[in-house]
């Protein structure tokens, strides 16, 4: 075991792990913060998509050990000093970007991502930036309408057509 | 995945030491490595973590004109950074996803040497110099079959170093569920000839089609390989495509490459 500590969402972590222990589970079983959502173990669906030193990377392909010192920034970490929802949590509300909710913590912390290197993506940024992120309820639509919204750009109001 | 220790060394001198112990193996940005060991497909003992040797990371222009990238360097920041070679920062730009692309590298992609990956052809298309902790390998003589190199054991990729064509592309068709290269095709045209590398095709892995290099050097058009054609004997064939169909796909691809570098 090896104790490792690391600043998650402003505070600082630490716990002793494996070598095995991915990041993504020295999260959830160990700091319990099970916002990070593991989908697929493969990296293929980026449910488990957090920021490391800013970058969004895939929690279940990065070991804990390899996360040692970094800043890292989950989706409990997403909402405003107040507890009110940020931006994008917003506008994935406003927008109906989610319906089962469990690729939501990756799509947020994608988003993010997203919207730091390039403030006003165009659709189709939005849409190829997404490509690691799978949902399966939406049909992204109102995903990619709430990043766009969440960028300040006008999106058409959700209809239910 | 069974247990194993990891060492996080801060230097290359420290990381050799550390590989050559029993059953260690290097990790580069897990992209592969991790994903392979849950499926308790490879069972290191210890596991010796590249991504923090801050001498291996970054790209520049050495004082040759090669453009240098350290061999832990990740997809993306090859993407934000290689601007003196266009062709090649795009290509990394495309590979996996976002987010595998800031943990993925060069040197592990090129280790690994995977059949379908896009760095193999971005490396022998360009003629690229792989260089390790003990010596430099020309990309002719590193690719060496599928998930097959030149390393030896305990060998750790420091650096690659890039000439600079006058012109060069990449065309991927992507496989479209796992998104790797069904076909990927880099095209660099150099003062002195034509070199077409092509990924995800061949059973061999990463390999140079002569024949279209050739005809390229003489006449760099898509006309040029109008009549060329890539037999479909040794080709990958599984449930996404044929041998025969990838083998038409490399001269798809090709012209495709030819006609966005020219």
């Amino acid at each position: 075991m090896t104790k490792i500590e690391m600043n998650v969402n402003g505070r600082a972590a630490s716990g002793e792990v494996e070598g095995r222990t991915l990041l993504s589970s020295f999260l959830r079983d160990e700091l319990r913060l099970t916002g990070t959502h593991v989908g697929c173990d493969t990296s293929q669906c980026g449910a488990c998509v957090v920021h490391v030193n800013g970058e969004a990377v895939k929690s279940c392909t990065m070991l804990a050990v390899e996360a040692a010192g970094s800043e890292v920034t989950t989706v409990e970490g997403m909402a405003n000093a107040d507890g009110s929802l940020s931006v994008i949590q917003q506008a994935f509300q406003d927008h109906h970007g989610l319906q089962c909710g469990f690729c939501t913590p990756g799509m947020v912390m994608s988003a993010a991502a997203l919207l730091k290197e390039n403030p006003k993506p165009s659709e189709a940024e939005v849409r190829d930036y997404l490509e690691g992120n799978i949902c399966r309820c939406t049909g992204y639509h109102n995903i990619v309408k709430a990043i766009m919204a969440a960028s300040g750009q006008d999106v058409a109001p959700v209809a239910a057509e | 995945m069974y247990n194993f220790d990891v060492e996080t060394p801060g230097t290359v001198a420290d990381a050799v030491a550390a590989i050559g112990r029993d059953e260690a193996q290097a990790l580069g940005g897990g992209q592969t490595l991790i994903p392979t060991l849950k499926q308790r497909l490879a069972s290191p003992s210890v596991l010796v973590s590249l991504s923090g040797i801050a001498e291996m990371k970054g790209v520049c222009m050495g004082d040759d004109g090669r453009l240098c990238i350290g061999g832990a360097t990740t997809h993306a920041t090859v993407a934000r950074e290689a601007a003196q070679y266009p062709a090649l920062a795009a290509m990394a730009s495309h590979i996996g996803d976002p987010a595998v692309r800031n943990r993925g590298t060069i040197g592990g992609s090129l280790a690994n040497n995977d059949p379908s990956a896009c760095y193999p052809a971005g490396v022998l298309g360009s003629g690229a110099t792989v260089v390790t902790n003990t010596r430099e390998i020309a990309s002719d003589e590193y690719f060496q079959g599928m998930f097959d190199t030149a390393l030896e054991e305990g060998e750790i990729i420091t650096e690659v170093r890039f000439p600079i064509p006058e012109a060069a592309n990449y065309q991927k068709f992507v496989q479209p569920a796992s998104r790797f290269a069904l076909v990927g095709v880099f095209v660099a045209k150099f003062s002195g000839g034509v070199r077409v590398a092509v990924t995800g095709a061949s059973e061999e892995g990463v390999f140079r089609w002569s024949e279209a290099e050739a005809a390229l050097s003489s006449d760099f058009s898509t006309g040029a390989i109008d009549g060329l054609s890539l037999s479909g004997e040794g080709m990958i064939s599984d449930l996404h495509g044929t041998g025969a169909y990838r083998a038409h796909l490399v001269g798809v691809m090709t012209k495709r490459a030819v006609d966005a570098a020219a």
